[in-house]
């Protein structure tokens, strides 16, 4: 072989390393690899091979983090913003809302569609979800709606009793059929009602689903959109046929706007239509607005209908509004009544509450990572296992200790008591309270401190500190100027890490945080499980998510996520 | 930290007074769980000690505590719960996470940063909001309040101890040796079981404890995602904590704690081990 001392592009010759090389450079015809192949094809073969294998071996775990978490995560992210119910559940109000200023009491066509939208709101039972979602933005908007549900159905059932008496036909289902179904789905429902006659047993073929008669929606808009509306739910809901269901009160309400107000241009053939619109002017009809007015008085609120008119799109930003102490009303953005502004309190309380806990970590962090850092290697050990066996016990096995401790009752207290600080009467309240958060989360999140101190200041010379002493610093001197500078790191990464634990938990102040000890997360739960408010939780979710990601940013970017230690 | 012959007498006072306050922050962290232990043996239902725990009376000491929680069927439920969901939910994420870490430690891997980003998320973003997102998510997709629901989550929480610490362990894994065996003519599998498995079985096995714990100590998701037929330990100490208080979650605490040492044990001695054995592979 050749000398040793020489490096590798002193050679003369092919080497592994030059080999390439020299391909590139004088392309004297391609290297080949040993089974025929140009090399270079070859490695790059074998480099996608490597590549998809170690693909294929995260795969699995990359779509298990994607369905069970990520999808999540997402899902909360598009509940925050998503906001379809008010425009699916009263879709001809919300149209008809667009045109009105904001002023007074909407007029009666606006009302006339909202009674056509609630009274299949309610046979779908979906008034109440739509009550409880405007209760969000409107007090008393749940009882409201439950209240008109109920109500509804009698809209127009004057004009019915009228239609009826002016001939009995109106009363007959086939009347109506005979009006407004396409002649092709008569026949079919004709041959499909034959069938069901004839057939021995149960028999499970639907109806062919209702088609109007071509025409009908220009001649009778808002009759034929009605009772499309009725014949399709009295099949998917009822499990009945339209051709045996006398129409809803609404119906006869709408035939009867039909004729008086739009200019009907109906057709020869129809007696029984030309009769009704001969007579429907003279009929006693009632205004809609007043009765919706008499089953509730806060149909007449514009405020009410400002709530609806703003929430009326598909996404809004009224649950981050509202989570930021505005809210969406239809003159556009407000702040919140003074007495409903809590959410800024509970982000500060939670800002505050955190930056305390981190600062007790800090002051009782120094001192245990300083002594852990500087004992032999063997008394070190031991020590850490203190710190250690708080981290490795359960979360809820401190947090009942420390409730146990602090309570009136508990051992501190009568610890005190005992040795005479406080008087029997004078127990401390140190639970229930913000104390009790920040004392029993010190506790928690102390060893999230110490730890990251510790493995920052074992790699600080001694010499250094040393050195400044044999230059005349003091102690305080050598150890501000010195040593302090070179733990920043450790206090750096020890902070965020607190700090990003401390602003999302749950468990220990809704424990022992009473009403004042507890953070944003607690008011996040208290949106899903008892207000079911989800769309504010998903909001106040969302921000508290943008906080963490941007504080992890920082942390990456100050230490290095890959530095995350476990032991 | 020793005191050199020639401290100033203000240097000892510092340097005592010093002491004396690490002293007091080890028994602020330590004492709360040490005090827990001794009045989970209380005769009486108090969370204090009685005069005659402090004379050491034999009286005052009792097991009763212990009994209720051993014979007590939503105890019981609780514990069958947590042991039938902690394990298969490690189980899914050891097997899952070793193989991701696996590849995600060879030398090529596209996307790299932003995979082990999303493999990591779960232990980034704070518990309530995984919760919560899970509970949105599952409920659509019918998995909200079932067994599986419960597992899944837990496993996506675990995952991210796994991976960290099984590629901390094949950082010093020495790739050599897959190729002497492939060489020597064992098929991938074969070398995986008994080339690399071995080898960095130790990262494995404190991966699987830290998922262990996670899901053994979990109570906010579970508390969303799952229903009453999932109450594990934790949720019912929750519940016994917010509503009605009993010593039995003393004597729980106590068996907890021991456990936990058990576990700490454990994880040191494997750490020991994995150092001991990267020690003896080359490079």
């Amino acid at each position: 072989m050749t000398d040793a001392t020489q490096g590798p592009d002193a050679k003369t010759g092919v080497t592994p390393d030059t080999g390439l090389r020299i391909v590139e450079e004088e392309l004297a015809g391609p290297v080949l690899a040993a089974d025929g192949t140009p090399l270079r094809r070859s490695l790059n073969k074998a480099l996608r091979r490597q590549k998809l294998r170690a693909l294929a071996l995260i795969a699995p775990l990359l779509i298990f983090v994607l369905v069970t978490f990520i999808a999540p995560i997402a899902d909360m992210l598009f509940r925050s913003v998503e906001n379809q119910i008010v425009s699916e559940t009263l879709p001809r109000t919300v149209v008809a809302l667009r045109d009105w200023d904001g002023e007074g009491t909407p007029d009666e066509e606006v009302f006339r569609d909202l009674a056509r939208d609630l009274v299949i709101a309610a046979e779908l039972k979906n008034h109440t979800r739509l009550g409880s979602r405007l209760n969000y933005e409107t007090t008393g908007a749940s009882s409201l709606l439950r209240k008109t549900g109920r109500g509804v159905d009698d809209i127009g059932e004057e004009l019915t009793d009228q239609f009826i008496a002016l001939n009995p036909a109106w009363e007959e289902p086939a009347t109506w059929i005979a009006l407004m179904a396409d002649e092709g789905w008569i026949a079919d429902q004709a041959e499909w009602a034959a069938e069901k006659e004839a057939a021995q047993g149960p028999f499970t073929t639907r109806e062919p689903a209702f088609r109007l008669r071509d025409g009908v929606a220009e001649m009778l808009p808002r009759t034929a959109d009605i009772y499309a509306d009725f014949a399709r739910l009295i099949q998917t809901e009822d499990r009945d046929s339209p051709t045996e269901e006398e129409p809803w009160n609404i119906v006869y309400q709408a035939l009867w706007e039909d004729l008086t107000l739009g200019p009907v241009t109906l057709p020869e053939d129809e007696p029984l239509l030309a009769e009704a619109a001969v007579a429907a002017p003279t009929f006693d009809a009632l205004s809609v607005t007043d009765a919706f007015v008499d089953m509730d008085r806060d149909w007449a609120d514009p405020e009410l209908w400002g709530t609806i008119k703003a929430f009326s799109g598909k996404y809004t930003a009224g649950y981050f509004l509202a989570a930021a102490d505005f809210q969406l009303t239809a003159d556009g953005i407000a702040a919140q009544p003074e007495d409903r502004q809590i959410y800024g309190l509970l982000f500060g309380r939670t800002m505050f509450m955190s930056l305390t806990i981190m600062v007790s970590c800090i002051l009782l962090g120094y001192p245990i990572a300083f002594l852990l850092a500087n004992l032999p290697m063997r008394t070190a050990n031991i020590l850490l296992i203190l710190v250690l066996l708080p981290f490795w016990t359960s979360l809820l096995v401190r947090t009942s200790a420390w409730k146990v401790l602090l309570q009136q009752q508990g051992v501190i207290n009568d610890i005190l008591v005992w040795t005479g600080i406080v008087s029997n009467a004078g127990r401390l309240a140190l639970i229930n309270n913000q104390t009790g958060t920040i004392i029993a989360m010190t506790h928690i999140l102390l060893p999230f401190m110490i730890l990251p101190l510790y493995s920052v200041m074992k790699t600080i010379p001694p010499s250094y500190v040393r050195a400044a002493k044999s230059l005349g610093a003091t102690n305080f001197t050598a150890f501000r100027r010195v040593y302090f500078p070179q733990s920043v790191p450790g206090i750096g990464a020890g902070c965020i890490l607190v700090f990003i634990l401390s602003i999302g938990y749950y468990i220990t102040p809704e424990l022992v945080g009473g009403t004042t000890g507890t953070f944003i997360s607690n008011r996040i739960a208290y949106h899903i499980s008892s207000s079911l408010n989800w769309g504010l939780a998903a909001a106040l979710g969302t921000i508290l998510l943008v906080v963490v990601l941007v504080l992890y940013y920082l942390y990456d970017r100050i230490v290095g996520i890959d530095n995350v230690s476990l032991s | 930290m020793t005191l050199p012959p020639y401290a100033t007498l203000g240097q000892k006072i510092w340097h005592y007074t010093f002491l004396v306050i690490c002293g007091l922050i080890f028994f602020f962290l330590i004492a709360p769980i040490l005090t827990i232990i001794p009045l989970s043996f209380n005769a009486e239902n108090f969370f204090t000690f009685t005069p005659g725990m402090l004379a050491f009376d034999a009286e005052a000491y009792s097991l009763k505590h212990y009994r209720d929680f051993f014979t007590n069927p939503d105890w019981q439920q609780a514990v069958s719960n947590s042991v039938t969901i902690a394990p298969v939910a490690t189980l899914l994420s050891v097997a899952l996470g070793t193989l991701a870490a696996i590849g995600l430690s060879q030398s090529h891997v596209p996307f790299r940063r932003a995979i082990m980003a999303i493999m990591i998320s779960p232990m980034i973003v704070p518990l309530i909001i995984s919760a919560a997102g899970m509970y949105f998510f599952y409920s659509r997709i019918g998995l909200q309040g079932t067994y599986l629901g419960v597992v899944l989550a837990h496993a996506a929480l675990g995952i991210p101890f796994v991976i960290i610490t099984v590629t901390a362990t094949l950082v010093g894994f020495d790739e050599s040796l897959t190729r002497a065996s492939a060489n020597l003519g064992a098929g991938p599998v074969r070398t995986f079981f008994k080339v690399q498995m071995p080898l960095i079985l130790p990262g494995v096995i404190s991966g699987g404890l830290f998922a262990f714990i996670t899901s053994f100590d979990e109570v906010v998701v579970v508390l969303f995602v799952g229903s009453a037929e999932q109450k594990t330990l934790p949720w019912q100490m929750f519940i016994g904590l917010r509503e009605q208080i009993s010593p039995t979650i003393l004597a729980v605490a106590t068996i907890l704690v021991v456990i936990s040492i058990g576990l700490l044990t454990t994880v040191e001695l494997l750490r020991r081990r994995s150092e001991r054995m990267r020690g003896m592979t080359p490079g």
